[in-house]
């Protein structure tokens, strides 16, 4: 295989595959806000094409990669793109924070000095605002949320210790590593999830219920897919692709894992704990 | 080897070749047919808002189709017609200026060019379904966006498409600039064209997520009860506009930087010297891109915030006006004792430094807050940055297809159509749009579709001039369409001025490029 050149894929149809899901699914989502029953069946049709796009897709990626069509260079461009989609990520979810910090920081103290609007409010976070019934016990930074901080460390400490493993050219610590890691991910999930169904407030309390279900509703999308990536990974490394010096799409999961650790830390400080 | 070259230079035919290329002219090509489209349609839409303009009163259409002309104008021109554009200039030139063999990531390219066709379906169908298109105005903001019917969500999801298709590309343009320049050619070395677009690719990847994270909540307190946009529960209206407008200053700056790397190439080559301080160019781009993220709020002067906020914001925005005017000065003493030609790409990049800086200075008087208390949502905001949208970013764009049809077509455009279409944008332009500072001064507010009668002669001017715009446009349509037929030969490089890579190459270039890098030294 020649890899003095950089490798240019042919045509391809999954792009076009995938645009089409994204608008079966945008389509779907319209007519299900419009209580259209069409509306979830289509959602289910462009699930489904998305999906088989990606298993379309990577599938393409990875048989060039065994096939060895890609050289050095190729793998520093996946490295640059990884790293960008990252920080694209990062932006994101610094707008949700950042509606954090505005509303308690500011906005709710202001509106706490305008009695003319809402007398005797008492513009203390967490809140509810001013115009809505709701009492609420908000969620305590020591108990699960707390366990939780421990498993996604441990987590990524794990991830770290497969990599150890791949290095090394021990697969067997790799197996387990990524075992060990996935089920950690699983488990803060099951507690995520439980935690959920106990709080005895919702996504309509107010800007706490919002930014607290927000942050950490996206935060548990990302360790779901975090987390079935890694499963990706371990298939793979089931199926005996990837070598010592070569396995960058561990390393991009492990990037991603470490990242969506990053942004629970955050969560932890300033929604659970502050 | 052999094999390999022959699987490379296949291609398929008709349709297919369209929907499934990987092949980085290809997708340049599509994204500027896209944006065209886009743009006459937008334009269009602008004519029927000077149509009701043409005189007091209401002529044809209610207030509420009014304002869903004035805000898909605004949206389609935005998202469709000139970030597009850019694109499709990146696409065709970022791999020809720095001698890389394609795009970094072909495919996903393709993708970012095809998620915008579905967005455009999603945006453009929403004046069709009950209550008509989104008529709050392009930016958006709650709470008539959490009031109005089913095309809010459709706008909502086509921003999600749109903001994925900018990511893809921008993650794609990045890594391909730092990642598969040819060997020789240093940072410091790229063309400026290459420059303006790394930090604009930059830009768009840390806002875009903000634009969706924003448009997100607008969708949750519209369907499922969340009060990040409602004071009854917590939350603030003014705080959607703090985080739309930290995506939106940026993207100003994403309209405007690809624009100055046209400039910065077309004025050189037409003055037969080097750019002036090309380093400075440089650091003033990235000074822009950094100072984008911190003036966001002179916006919302008049939406109630603390004065040192107002002093905050109105400082840092008069410093912007530094690195551009170090740009703008750049580019006169480049033109400084050059043996300049007048050819439509030149006389577009001398107007647009001309109208642009007019643009820019309006931008000045707008950032000073007791002004701007005073001019906040008149006809001068509309003057103000249709002086730089249009006279900076759409003829920038218009001056780079003139300098790039020869080499991507391989044929030489009609001069004589280029300067009719050139002088007949400039004059219809500033009629149109000059007049809008005297109507906004005077207090004409914009987005309402009747006037007081004072305003009635300016007005109708502005009528006369956009007509005269649009319809010049078309021009610019049968020009562009002669030259991609036929004409005469450009040969490899028509403008004796220009010194980038892809000169170098035949016109129209072999449909790949640089298989193997050239040595820049």
């Amino acid at each position: 295989m020649d890899t003095s050149r950089y490798y240019l894929p042919a045509p391809s149809w999954w792009p076009i595959v995938g645009s089409i899901a994204l608008l079966t699914l945008a389509s779907g989502f319209v007519l299900l806000l419009q209580q259209v029953q069409a509306g979830p069946y289509l959602m289910l049709a462009g699930a489904l094409i998305l999906v088989g796009m990606l298993f379309g897709w990577f599938g393409t990626v990875i048989r060039e990669s065994i096939a060895g069509k890609f050289n050095n260079q190729v793998d520093v461009s996946y490295r640059w793109g990884m790293g960008w989609f990252i920080f694209s990520e990062v932006m994101f979810f610094a707008a949700f924070f950042g509606a954090l910090f505005y509303a308690r920081n500011l906005a709710v103290p202001w509106l706490g000095q305008t009695p003319l609007l809402w007398p005797g409010y008492n513009a203390a976070w967490p809140t509810a605002g001013p115009g809505l019934p709701a009492q609420f016990t908000p969620m305590a930074a020591w108990g699960i949320p707390a366990i939780n901080t421990l498993i996604l460390l441990s987590s990524g400490a794990t991830v770290t210790w497969a990599h150890w493993g791949m290095k090394k050219g021990n697969r067997s610590q790799l197996k387990l590593g990524l075992l060990l890691t996935i089920l950690l991910g699983a488990t803060f999930l099951v507690l995520q999830a439980h935690e959920y169904l106990s709080a005895d407030f919702s996504l309509n309390t107010g800007i706490y219920g919002a930014t607290f279900f927000m942050l950490t509703g996206f935060h548990g999308a990302h360790v779901t897919l975090g987390a079935i990536m890694l499963s990706v990974i371990l298939a793979r490394v089931f199926a005996g692709h990837f070598t010592p010096e070569r396995h960058f799409a561990f390393e991009a999961v492990s990037w991603y894992w470490h990242f969506v650790d990053v942004v629970w830390l955050l969560l932890f400080i300033f929604v659970y704990w502050l | 080897m052999t094999t390999l070259a022959l699987h490379q230079h296949a291609h398929p035919a008709g349709i297919t070749r369209w929907l499934t290329t990987t092949n980085h002219k290809d997708i340049g090509t599509l994204y500027l047919c896209f944006s065209f489209a886009m743009f006459l349609f937008a334009g269009a839409l602008a004519m029927l808002v000077r149509a009701e303009l043409f005189q007091p009163g209401l002529q044809f259409f209610q207030p509420n189709v009014f304002n869903q002309l004035t805000t898909m104008h605004g949206l389609i021109m935005i998202f469709g017609a000139i970030m597009p554009a850019f694109v499709g200039f990146a696409n065709w030139q970022i791999p020809l200026m720095i001698g890389a063999p394609d795009m970094a990531f072909p495919r996903l390219n393709n993708w970012s060019f095809w998620l915008l066709p579905m967005a455009a379906l999603l945006l453009l169908s929403s004046f069709l379904v009950p209550g008509g298109a989104v008529a709050g105005g392009w930016t958006m903001y709650p709470p008539l966006y959490i009031q109005g019917g089913v095309a809010y969500d459709m706008t909502i999801f086509a921003l999600h498409i749109m903001g994925i298709s900018s990511i893809i590309g921008s993650i794609n343009i990045i890594t391909t600039i730092l990642n598969l320049r040819a060997p020789g050619m240093t940072l410091m070395k790229m063309p400026m064209f290459v420059w303006t677009w790394l930090i604009t690719a930059y830009l768009l990847i840390a806002v875009m997520p903000v634009l969706a994270s924003a448009v997100t909540m607008l969708l949750t307190d519209r369907h499922l009860g969340t009060h990040f946009f409602n004071a009854a529960g917590g939350g603030d209206p003014v705080m959607f506009q703090h985080i739309f407008w930290f995506f939106g200053h940026p993207e100003v700056y994403i309209m405007i930087l690809p624009a100055f790397g046209i400039l910065s190439t077309i004025i050189p080559t037409f003055s037969r010297k080097p750019l002036f301080g090309y380093h400075s160019m440089v650091y003033a781009t990235a000074s822009i891109a950094i100072l984008s993220f911190v003036v966001w709020a002179h916006h919302m002067f008049t939406v109630g915030m603390p004065a040192a906020g107002q002093l905050f914001f109105m400082y840092t925005t008069m410093l912007i006006a530094v690195p551009t005017g170090v740009k703008v000065f750049n580019w006169i003493a480049t033109m400084w004792k050059g043996a300049i030609t007048f050819e439509t790409p030149m006389l577009f990049a001398v107007a647009v430094v001309c109208l642009f800086t007019i643009g820019g200075f309006s931008g000045l008087v707008l950032a000073i807050v007791p002004v701007d208390i005073q001019l906040q949502d008149t006809y001068y905001v509309v003057a103000h940055f249709h002086y730089v949208l249009f006279s900076g970013a759409a003829m920038s764009i218009m001056a780079g297809v003139y300098y790039w049809l020869p080499k991507w077509t391989g044929h030489l455009y009609d001069e004589t159509l280029g300067k009719w279409h050139f002088w007949l944008t400039t004059i219809a332009f500033n009629v149109t749009f000059f007049p809008m500072h005297f109507t906004g001064l005077a207090g004409m507010p914009r987005r309402v579709p009747d006037y007081a009668l004072q305003f009635a002669d300016f007005n109708m001017l502005s009528s006369i001039g956009a007509f005269v715009l649009g319809a010049s446009q078309l021009l610019f349509l049968y020009t562009v369409f002669k030259c991609a037929r036929g004409g005469a030969a450009a040969g490899e490089k028509p403008w004796d001025g220009a010194d980038t890579l892809e000169w170098t190459l035949p016109s129209p270039p072999p449909y790949h490029t640089f298989e193997t890098a050239p040595l820049v030294k």
